[in-house]
């Protein structure tokens, strides 16, 4: 321990560590909750022009992001279980399919921007603004904010799993404490569950 | 690691020798007292900001026409004002500050429930002031938006508006942050004995605003990220040329910032409830209803959002609701002010300097109440909206509610906090200017708006003069009382006369420890009894 004014008796609180993760989830969720309220508006005013620039997006890639993020999650929570029965190798191996999973979810994500880049779609292009109206590019606007921001919380997820790895490793986290472990898994499916919402609202509604 | 024995009890937290000296023992500490301190003393140095550029603007209204600056640095003055004053002081204000230091003491726990997280909020805080003050400093032009960042001007303008609203997002975090350690502190560290309805009304009030900090902060956030891509990328959302909506922002910019109003004045009413009790040597009056009405304040300030906004263009029925729920939301202040006003009533009353700022909160926090009725009212609202009456009301809601709450809280707890007392007769003189200077200051105000003097410009009509000179004269008593209070709370610091454990004969655990407190707080946990209550005189 690091710190000038470090207490005597450093408690570990399982459970308080838990109930501040389910609160920091319940901020995620409004930090999206406000993009889909924002989502759902501009879908109400704009049906016909949402229909229209979903069929844009490519289904087959964003049904295999939803497995492989659904298979990630199964593995996370497979880890914990793990842990817990004391088998420390097999908590690596399946964090690091974990790790491996959110990696190629995030390659196809990079694909999938890089055709809409072909087509001249990205928030602000020429193409957008001269060519299609006004739903459309409130639709390709919200796609790239809400799909770049849970992209941004896979990195996120990905750096906590690594902590969470390397704890693991260590021995510091371990069946005694596996709070680190636990709340990487929470925040994992918390990603995991935003996908879930956006992938109907963007590929699938027509 | 330490162990208990290396930490004598004896030593004060202002005295513990840890493993870094000078000023890392401080930025490196996760002793909650500590980083309250850290708070403090960052708060006071953008307070001190805050006031300079207010009083810049009355003295550039003390004249029509340009007196001292002319209307783009106006414009700015009163964005940079509003933003460090919002963002950095009366939200995170009581909280941070006496939240940290004082939560954990009156509940009988050691610390916080996450101290390195604690710490973490500090360096967010700062790291938000410094972006903010970086938009200031650097770029083509001072932010000139108004702290609200209203679209579409806040993608239109060419002024250094991203790292402003990146700060205040930033800031938002170290919010969120501190409310969620609260909450589990609260939930998890209690004394053994202390039940919910045995908890002291401070921590009550900093529990509801907890909520209010974690549930409404994220809004916000998200809405100030999605005007920043709007200004960088453009995606359209708020702006109406690529078919988004404005008024859009301002909905989400309110779901946040009307429910902000109660985080900065909840905790204000939680220290004026400690406060009157132990000045009028009395068990407080309606307890229970003081913690129905802090959650009733927590949740009905969800719903009222739409009252800032009766002018931008809504439906009848939205509006109307809106008007009934913000006359509803006033209810449960009432209650409170009743309480209050009843604890006193056969009381033992010590007329010392917290009970004076306390009693000036309630009579400053009336006036901006009642005031709120008015602008809460469609008829009125319509008449008065956007003039100088808005800014009359929420300066005495928010400078004058959470503004004498603050000076209230640290009049009382400082002899705790320093270990030494004030000088009393300066104190007295500092409240006195203060408290003329604040009225003569603001209820002008009142008048202007109401004889249709605009907000938020460097100019007016001849026929305002004589009611501004008297505003800016106000403004200069202010700040002159400010100036005593600083300097005496300052000096007595170092030279003050050594304070007992209980200067003031209160009940609640803070004054069963030492002043100031020992590095862990307690010897030993305290053990609430059957009989045990945070209020029995």
């Amino acid at each position: 321990m690091e710190n000038a004014t470090q207490h005597s008796d450093p408690h570990y609180d399982q459970e308080a560590s838990k109930l501040g993760m389910w609160l920091f989830i319940f901020t995620e969720l409004l930090l999206f909750g406000g993009l889909f309220l924002v989502y759902s508006i501009y879908r109400f005013l704009n049906p016909e022009a949402f229909r229209l620039a979903g069929e844009e997006l490519n289904l087959t890639i964003g049904a295999i992001n939803t497995i492989i993020l659904l298979v990630s999650s199964m593995t996370i929570a497979m880890s914990t279980s793990s842990l817990q029965k004391k088998n420390k190798g097999l908590t690596i191996f399946l964090l690091e399919v974990t790790i491996m999973l959110a990696l190629i979810f995030l390659i196809n994500k990079y694909f999938e921007w890089g055709v809409k880049f072909d087509h001249g779609i990205w928030p602000g292009s020429q193409h957008l603004i001269n060519d299609m109206s006004k739903g459309e590019i409130l639709f390709f606007g919200l796609y790239f904010v809400m799909t770049g921001l849970h992209a941004l919380h896979i990195i996120v997820g990905m750096i906590i799993i690594i902590v969470a790895l390397n704890k693991v490793q260590k021995g510091i986290v371990n069946e005694n404490r596996p709070s680190l472990l636990e709340n990487a898994g929470l925040y994992w499916h918390l990603v995991d569950l935003i996908w879930i919402f956006l992938f109907p609202l963007f590929y699938l509604i027509h | 690691m330490q162990t208990a024995a290396q930490i004598p009890h004896d030593v004060s937290y202002l005295d513990y020798k840890g493993k870094y000296k000078g000023i890392f023992a401080w930025i490196f500490s996760t002793d909650h007292k500590r980083i309250a301190l850290l708070y403090m003393f960052s708060m006071m140095t953008l307070f001190l900001v805050g006031v300079a550029l207010g009083l810049a603007m009355k003295l550039e209204l003390i004249a029509p026409g340009r007196t001292i600056m002319g209307p783009q640095s106006y414009n700015a003055v009163f964005t940079v004002h509003g933003v460090i004053m919002i963002f950095m002081i009366v939200i995170p204000g009581l909280p941070a500050v006496f939240g940290n230091f004082m939560l954990p003491i009156m509940i009988g726990a050691k610390d916080v429930a996450f101290p390195k997280l604690n710490l973490l909020s500090w360096y967010i805080y700062v790291l938000g002031a410094l972006l903010v003050i970086a938009s200031v400093l650097f770029g083509n032009g001072i932010p000139d938006t108004g702290w609200t960042f209203y679209a579409p001007y806040s993608f239109k303008t060419g002024t250094n508006l991203l790292p402003a609203i990146f700060g205040a997002f930033v800031l938002g975090f170290s919010s969120i942050l501190t409310g969620l350690n609260f909450i589990v502190t609260i939930h998890r560290m209690r004394a053994p004995g202390m039940t919910w309805f045995k908890m002291p009304l401070f921590p009550w009030s900093l529990y509801g605003t907890a909520w209010i900090q974690l549930l409404a902060t994220p809004v916000v956030g998200i809405t100030l990220v999605l005007v920043s891509l709007e200004r960088i990328f453009g995606i359209g959302v708020f702006d109406p040329t690529l078919g988004g909506d404005p008024v859009l922002y301002q909905h989400l910019f309110w779901i946040y910032s009307h429910p902000a109003v109660y985080v900065m004045i909840l905790p204000a009413m939680g220290a004026i409830s400690e406060i009157i009790p132990t000045f009028s040597q009395k068990h407080i009056f309606g307890y229970k209803a003081i913690i129905a009405s802090t959650l009733a304040i927590a949740f009905v300030g969800y719903f009222v959002w739409g009252h800032h906004m009766f002018t931008s263009g809504m439906s009848g029925t939205a509006q109307y609701t809106f008007s009934i729920l913000t006359f509803i939301v006033a209810i449960p202040s009432a209650i409170k002010v009743f309480n209050w006003i009843s604890t006193m009533h056969k009381g033992s009353i010590n007329p010392d300097i917290p009970f004076l700022w306390a009693v000036t909160f309630i009579f400053v926090f009336m006036i901006g109440g009642f005031s709120g009725l008015v602008l809460g009212a469609l008829a009125t609202n319509v008449y008065v909206h956007d003039t100088a009456f808005v800014v009359a009301h929420f300066h005495f809601i928010v400078f004058g509610g959470v503004g004498f709450a603050f000076f209230g809280a640290i009049h009382y707890w400082y002899p705790k906090m320093f270990g030494r007392m004030y000088d009393k007769a300066w104190a007295k003189m500092g409240w006195a200017f203060f408290t003329v200077g604040f009225l003569t200051l603001y209820s002008p105000m009142f008048y202007l708006g109401m004889m249709g003097m605009p907000r938020r410009y460097y100019d007016y009509l001849p026929e305002f003069h004589a009611a501004n000179i008297l505003s800016s004269l106000g403004s200069w008593v202010m700040a002159f009382g400010l100036v005593i209070v600083i300097i005496n709370l300052f000096r007595s610091a170092k030279n003050g006369p050594i304070a007992p454990m209980d200067p003031w004969h209160g009940k609640t655990l803070e004054w069963t420890v030492p002043s100031p407190p020992p590095v862990e707080n307690f010897d030993e946990i305290p053990v609430y009894g059957e009989k045990d209550g945070p209020y029995n005189y």
